[in-house]
């Protein structure tokens, strides 16, 4: 019985609180929640564009949370997949505007560039409590913010001319699929939905069958033990961290050649980061559980749009949305108390 | 443009800057020192910052020039009431403090930008008509020299905010309570022992966390912004965090820190004006307190140590 709470009832009653919460504030606004959600779902299914553009939604929200959910089985908390994500996406998008080369080159050597400056940026927290023990959690929420700043800095003063976003990357670096497009009435959608399942792949393949994967959860659970076991703590706290930091340049990388084919000067962050730990946190930090997570929080962003336009719901109900089930998940031992209740068993 | 006159402009400003983050990272040393980590301090200032314009703009014609003293203050309570969120969660409820902080930050720029977005019909409010207005300070300003550098063309709420840190100072190394604080936040159990509750002083720490955060986006909403968007609070709490950790968990330190976090703040804004900044790319200052708490925290600036039994929730009867 326990078992089966924390892995599936708290998930799934995080959710459906979220979304009584979210109808209860639009209750209290003056919506009809009904009419909302039903907005909502038909701009995730309505139609094949929405379809599309739901699912290019759901790649980089697979990707970010898969970053966030890498780095909490070592025992991490990967707070700065907003920063990698960045400098993910401008270290792609800089490789596919500088360079001329054939296709079969050129965009691989993008997506290598925003996957390694990403795991570069989450080497430094790795490295820092690895080497020092300084908490990871406020290193990284300080490099989100030099990522920002930096790579508006780098946007407008070097790569451009005082520009606010970089020239469009060549034809030869971009992910966009004509095949996608015209499969779903001309969306964004692109080739990145590829590297986002081969990402979950190899998220489940890592953890579940290789020696590292093993090394790595065990250090998760205890370090002391694992210590003793002779493993070495330091290397798989930086090694977890940079597989991280690669699934957030990768998520960034969607973006910059995916879905913008440019870097835009940005006056705050993407948010995509910081979801993907709601992702993470939602899909019990699984490969599966992730990608289902993806799924639900992808879809009702992508949904959300269609709100405002349709009945003038603001998109932001689904940002609380998330933020709710946040806490829910968060706070799960408020429903196990819950669960507890109803079955007359005490709780410590 | 000499010096003295580089002085003139930069000094003030940096105390304006500083005010806020003052406010925030005092509300987070009793947090933290409470056992409480907080991350949540930026969300809290969204929720000052969005209850103070709000309330400036609905109640102007009603309190004049006291009105943005009385948004403050309004969104102080806001503040409390919202880190309630944040304390129901962690301490009863137990929930990781960090996630939960990350949450509460989600859920205050959404609820925000709904309630604007609802309320005005757009993504941003309008500008507020009154401010704070900019004094010299009677008598310290007629000192020659440091006079007009250090108590000129500033803001009261700047200075109450130096003064305020000085209190909280007090508060916590000289008072029952204080100790009690830092008790709870360094050994739970050994406070708990000695009959103090450790539940309530923790959910004190947090209110109280969540009072000066408000004040904070309160007074950067009113002083910088002149309106709220999803842009106000950019980062500022974060940056009290920062100032927090840079003094070491102690109320003067954060201050001394916030200080610092202001000059580099108002140079980025006003140095592309100033012969001296000219040519530094202001990344450089924009970037200067995030760099400097990684480089603090690594211990090349003296150890920096976290009160003990911070991120732990306190489950009694437990070893």
């Amino acid at each position: 019985m326990s078992k089966y709470l924390s892995k599936l009832t708290i998930p799934l009653l995080a959710v459906v609180l979220g979304l009584i919460a979210g109808s209860i504030i639009m209750l209290i606004s003056g919506y009809d929640p009904i009419a909302g959600y039903g907005v909502m779902l038909d701009g995730i299914i309505g139609e094949q564009y929405y379809i599309g553009e739901s699912l290019r939604t759901i790649i980089t929200y697979a990707l970010a949370g898969l970053a966030v959910a890498f780095a909490f089985r070592t025992g991490l908390f990967n707070i700065g997949v907003e920063g990698q994500l960045i400098v993910g996406w401008l270290a792609a998008v800089w490789v596919g505007v500088a360079f001329e080369l054939p296709k079969f080159i050129h965009l691989p050597l993008a997506i290598v560039a925003g996957a390694l400056a990403g795991a570069l940026w989450a080497f430094i927290p790795g490295y820092l409590k690895a080497k020092f023990r300084v908490h990871e959690v406020i290193v990284s929420i300080m490099l989100n913010y030099t990522a920002l700043y930096v790579t508006n800095y780098l946007i407008n003063d070097i790569l451009t001319d005082k520009k606010d976003r970089t020239e469009r990357i060549a034809d030869s670096a971009s992910l966009s699929s004509p095949f996608l497009q015209s499969l779903t009435d001309y969306s964004r959608l692109h080739w990145g939905i590829v590297i986002a399942i081969i990402c979950i792949i190899i998220m489940w393949f890592i953890l579940e069958k290789t020696k590292m994967g093993f090394e790595l959860k065990a250090v998760g659970f205890n370090q002391h033990a694992s210590e003793y076991a002779g493993m070495s703590v330091n290397k798989n706290i930086i090694l977890s961290m940079v597989i991280s930091g690669v699934f957030a340049g990768l998520a960034g990388v969607m973006e910059g050649l995916g879905t913008f084919g440019y870097a835009a000067i940005k006056g705050g962050f993407t948010g995509m980061g910081f979801d993907g730990i709601a992702v993470a946190l939602l899909g019990a930090n699984t490969a599966i559980g992730v990608a289902l997570a993806a799924i639900l929080f992808g879809g009702l962003k992508a949904g959300a749009l269609n709100m405002p336009l349709q009945i003038g719901i603001p998109s932001e109900i689904v940002d609380i949305i998330i933020a709710l089930i946040i806490f829910f998940v968060a706070a799960s031992y408020f429903i196990r108390w819950l669960a507890q209740r109803f079955n007359k068993k005490g709780v410590k | 443009m000499d010096f003295y006159q580089v002085l003139l402009i930069i000094i003030p400003s940096m105390i304006a800057y500083a005010a806020p983050l003052i406010f925030t990272a005092l509300g987070g040393v009793f947090s933290e020192r409470s056992g409480v980590i907080n991350i949540g301090l930026e969300g809290l200032m969204v929720i000052g910052a969005f209850t103070g314009i709000v309330f400036n703009l609905t109640y102007a014609d009603v309190f004049g020039n006291w009105t943005p003293w009385i948004s403050v203050l309004v969104a102080m309570v806001a503040g409390v009431l919202f880190s309630l969120l944040l304390a129901v969660a962690t301490i009863t409820f137990r929930a990781d403090q960090t996630v939960s902080g990350v949450a509460l930050n989600l859920l205050s720029v959404g609820l925000t930008i709904f309630l604007v977005k609802k309320i005005y019909d757009k993504g941003q409010t309008d500008f507020i008509s009154e401010t704070f207005a900019r004094i010299d300070i009677p008598l310290l300003s007629d000192i020659p020299f440091i006079g007009p550098v250090f108590f000129s063309n500033s803001y009261y709420i700047a200075y109450i905010a130096i003064l305020v840190s000085f209190i909280v100072w007090y508060i916590l190394y000289k008072t029952p309570f204080g100790l009690r604080i830092r008790a709870v936040g360094e050994h739970p159990m050994a406070a708990d022992t000695m009959g103090v509750n450790v539940f309530k002083i923790r959910y004190a720490g947090v209110l109280i966390s969540g009072a000066f955060a408000g004040v904070g986006g309160a007074i950067h909403a009113t002083i910088f912004a002149n309106d709220f968007s999803h842009a106000t609070i950019n980062g500022q709490g974060f940056m009290a965090i920062a100032a927090m950790i840079f003094g070491k968990w102690h109320p003067v330190g954060a201050m001394g820190a916030a200080l610092f976090f202001g000059l580099a703040q108002s140079l980025s804004i006003v140095g592309s004006s100033l012969p001296l900044f000219k040519d530094i790319p202001s990344v450089y200052l924009l970037i200067a307190p995030y760099v400097l708490t990684i480089i603090a925290l690594t211990g090349f600036i003296g150890r920096a140590d976290a009160p003990k039994a911070a991120g732990q929730p306190y489950i009694k009867g437990e070893r």
